[in-house]
């Protein structure tokens, strides 16, 4: 059915969809709808699960953890603090080789107290064996966490998946959407290691460094491997229900001179700005970078490249730009922008690349 | 001596003021009184430790803040561990400023008891007081540890199908120096309260009621008389402790021997809309409960 | 693309009158968005909620800076906040109030008393009129989405009858 609903929103709808068995999380801005609505399906009737109100993240991950081990399909959100407050047992989650979803609802870090969009938090995070996609319109909220289900629980990737979402500018806003029947598109879960009485072992015990080189580097095989499960569901996806999804979304990028590479909705704001560049006669596109993990083959050519980060590593630089220069070798102009939800306009886009000077970094409206 | 137990009850409040009026707190804001009280009667050689909550947002925003005295923010689940550091680090300067962590239920009964534990048990010199409004206000009233049985939240459309923790007996399992319950529909009694508290060395705590009219939904206007039902009825105990021995505030008392109706306290909050007589039922046998063991501690029978 | 500004206080129902708004413009075979620009502030404190609506996908995120159409759901925010800042040279301003204050008086103004409509259909919750359903009305008798889009929107989003009743009144009792 076609109607309109929040991202948050969305995301709750489609783990119900998913057929979701146990959920448990805390609220924390700008996620609380999501579990707000997880809860209100559960309380009627019209989602059969457990939702579990945790007194904290760090208890709503290892909640988790539990379940997902039975070989239950399970799910949490999260944002910013909560994020960073669980993060112990996010490491857990995937070394342990749980198909966990997580919603995370970006937000920037405090001390101050900020509740806006920034992508500083799930980048924290991208080092502990987690898929991370970002999305940018309610209905990618809605597809992207339907189709992480299917991805984490294939048995080539037994890891979980982050679905990341702007805080306020994409969960609080309400666009259309498209709901699914999802019918087989997910296959129930089999996880070949459950918990079972009927075959004892020890789980997570000591374990030698020999042993411990081999089960990381197998994260790392099933990292690789997700690739190729990620391509066939997305096609899957494309089949069933028409949309279609890939690594990065491309706007006007065939003949392009210039590129823009962002994440989440500054990155579908930029194709306004390039509408704005083209008619200026610049020839620049758009390419929104949805995967993190597995960071995706780029091919960009050679195309002058600005990245939009809406992120920072101190005494780094911009994460995304970093990790572009860094697989692909390639320099660029990096703008660091819409930290703690400053506000970024298609304007500020396009004279982004008008004012590029590749090599450099700036901080959008500061200068440092 | 019975003079001076008269006049520690009705203790002059201090004019001075260290909240600046129009705080951004909701209309009818209970825990915007308490503080203020509190600050009162902790004088300005105080430093306040606040966890995520409403307290948070109720400064303003910077560079503004709503107060007299240092405000130190911090995460949720840190207040009592950052006291405790605050705390030994004034110790060590030689310095005497007061350390109080001002914390919601959900930042002391859920995410934050670790730390608190921690801290009580460790004989830290400093005053904790969580002011109770029964859910995550800061987020929008969902349901806390604290939240009561039957009460709607919303993680809890349907009613709360879980009791309220019982903090107070877990604090007191830290056999500590002081420890007291309020609600702030009694601001003299909060004033000498935390007065008190500040004279002790050590560890101290304050559970202090706090209605809240959004997530209770009431009329913002009913603020005082909410608390004061809520105290009337039984619902809520206000009490010392020193070490073992238990004191009963006079308003408790009197609730125990001529109690408000607890519909009545039920009936003007719209969180406990619908409830039904099995809940109301088992709502009156465990406030009943927590009165009667409170009554025979009160009189060394227990 | 037709961008809206929406003032209101929080908790007067501001949030929910830009869904619906984006929901009957949805319901006309548009593109809208409804986003609410939330602030650190509690309840009572003044609100914005940007409204976009177009004939193709909307792509824009931030804030709406030139509105072609400004909504005040609290007369009072005029004194506060500079409502019609930005506004189009043509741009319409539409007020909940039963005479246009003197500060819209150079715009191209409308009003409605949408508090006395709400008082009138018993719309009341917690004490407080519900405006959100009401505005509807008024809004599609500017023009913004078809009558028959606003009722259902409403109808999709509140069973109480009093909602739509309320908003056909502002229809009927918004001059233009
Ligand atoms: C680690 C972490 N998780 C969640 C949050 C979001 N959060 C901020 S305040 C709050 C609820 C606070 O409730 P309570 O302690 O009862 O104080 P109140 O808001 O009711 O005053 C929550 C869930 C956070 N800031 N940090
Ligand atoms: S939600 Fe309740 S406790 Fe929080 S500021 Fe508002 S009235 Fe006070
Ligand atoms: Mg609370």
């Amino acid at each position: 059915m076609l109607t309109i609903s929040t991202g948050n929103n969305a995301v709750a709808a489609a783990v119900r969809e998913a057929g979701t068995g146990v959920v448990a999380a805390y609220p924390i801005t700008p996620q609380t709808e999501i579990v707000e609505q997880i809860a209100n399906f559960v309380t009627k009737g019209s989602m059969k699960a457990s939702y579990i109100p945790v007194e904290s993240e760090h208890s709503a991950m290892a909640a988790c953890i539990g379940a997902s081990i039975t070989g239950i399909r399970t799910f949490t959100a999260t944002s910013s603090h909560g994020l960073l407050y669980m993060n112990e047992m996010v490491n857990w989650a995937a070394a342990a080789r749980l198909p966990i979803v997580m919603a995370n609802v970006n937000r920037a870090l405090g001390p101050g107290w900020n509740v806006w969009a920034e992508h500083t938090d799930s980048l924290q995070a991208r080092d502990t064996g987690w898929l991370q996609v970002y999305v940018a319109t309610v209905q990618e909220a809605y597809d992207a966490t339907l189709m992480a289900f299917r991805i984490a629980e294939d048995r080539r990737v037994y890891l979980p998946v982050m679905v990341n979402l702007d805080g306020f500018t994409l969960s609080h806003i309400t666009q259309q959407l498209e709901d699914v029947k999802i019918g087989d598109f997910i296959p129930p879960l089999v996880l070949d290691h459950k918990i079972d009485p009927a075959h004892p072992g020890g789980y997570g015990c000591m374990t030698s460094s020999v042993d411990y080189v081999r089960i990381r580097s197998d994260i790392e095989r099933s990292m690789r491997d997700s690739v190729e499960v990620i391509r066939e569901t997305e096609a899957e996806f494309a089949k069933r229900f028409g949309r279609s999804y890939s690594w990065t979304d491309d706007y006007r990028c065939e003949d392009a001179e210039v590129l823009i590479l962002s994440m989440g909705t500054l990155g579908k704001e930029a194709e306004v700005a390039i509408d704005i560049l083209r008619s200026e006669g610049v020839k620049a596109g758009s390419m929104r970078v949805r995967w993190i993990r597995p960071f995706p083959n780029l091919d960009l050519g050679d195309r002058e490249l600005v990245v939009i980060d809406r992120n920072y590593s101190f005494g780094f630089g911009g994460i995304l730009a970093g990790s572009i220069r860094a697989k692909t070798g390639k320099t660029c102009y990096n703008v660091i922008a819409g930290l703690g939800g400053q506000e970024v306009t298609y304007h500020d886009i396009a004279s982004f690349v008008r004012n590029r000077k590749i090599g450099t970094e700036e901080w959008f409206g500061v200068k440092i | 001596m019975k003079n001076i137990r008269v006049l520690t009850l009705m203790p002059t409040v201090p004019d001075t003021e260290y909240i600046h009026k129009c705080t951004s707190a909701c209309a009818g804001c209970s825990s915007d009184l308490i503080l203020r009280h509190v600050l009162k009667a902790a004088g300005p050689d105080t430093v306040l430790v606040v966890p995520a909550c409403c307290t948070s947002v109720l400064q303003g925003v910077y560079p503004n803040t709503s107060f007299g005295i240092p405000v130190y923010n911090v995460a949720f689940a840190s207040a009592a561990a950052v006291a405790s550091g605050m705390a030994a680090a004034f110790e060590e300067l030689g310095k005497n400023t007061n350390v109080i962590a001002y914390a919601g239920d959900g930042g002391t009964v859920d995410i934050g008891i670790q730390a608190l534990s921690g801290a009580l048990e460790r004989g830290t010199n400093f005053l904790y007081i969580c002011y109770d409004n029964e859910a995550y206000g800061n987020t929008g009233m969902q349901r806390s540890g604290s939240t009561p049985l039957g009460a709607r939240t919303t993680t809890t459309p349907g009613g709360k199908p879980h009791q309220k923790k019982d903090l107070d007996r877990i604090i007191a399992a830290h056999h500590l120096p002081y420890m007291a319950t309020s609600c702030s529909a009694y601001p003299q009694d909060i004033v000498r309260k935390v007065e008190k508290a500040l004279s002790i060395k050590g560890p101290k705590f304050l559970h202090i009621l706090a209605p809240c009219p959004p997530g209770w939904r009431y009329d913002t206007a009913k603020t005082i008389e909410v608390g004061k039902l809520a105290v009337r009825s039984g619902m809520w105990a206000m009490y010392e402790r020193e070490y073992d021995t238990l004191t009963l505030s006079g308003q408790t008392k009197a609730a125990m021997m001529k109690p408000a109706p607890l519909e009545e306290y039920l009936k003007i909050q719209g969180r406990f809309s619908g409830l039904k007589p099995d809940t109301i039922a088992e709502i009156r046998q465990s406030m009943e409960r927590n009165l009667r063991l409170l009554k025979k501690e009160a009189e060394g029978t227990c | 693309m037709y961008e809206i500004r929406l003032h209101s206080r929080g908790g007067q129902g501001g949030v929910t009158a830009a869904k619906l708004m984006a929901l009957a413009a949805f319901r006309d075979g548009k593109y809208a968005t409804a986003a609410p620009f939330y602030g650190a502030e509690r309840r009572g404190a003044p609100i914005v909620s940007f409204i976009r609506i177009d004939d193709q996908q909307i792509k824009i995120y931030s804030q709406i800076h030139q509105p072609d159409l400004v909504v005040v759901l609290d007369s009072s925010i005029i004194n506060l906040v500079n409502v019609f800042d930005g506004l189009k040279p043509d741009g319409k301003v539409l007020i909940n109030a039963s005479e246009i204050p003197k500060a819209a008086s150079g715009y191209k103004s409308y009003c409605v008393d949408l508090t006395g409509i709400a008082l009138k259909t018993d719309l009341i919750v917690a004490g407080s009129p519900i405006l959100n359903t009401p505005v509807i009305g008024a809004l599609a008798k500017l023009g913004l989405f078809s009558k028959e889009s606003a009722r259902a929107a409403i109808a999709e989003m509140f069973a109480d009858e009093r909602n739509l009743k309320a908003a056909m009144m502002a229809y009927e009792e918004l001059v233009v």
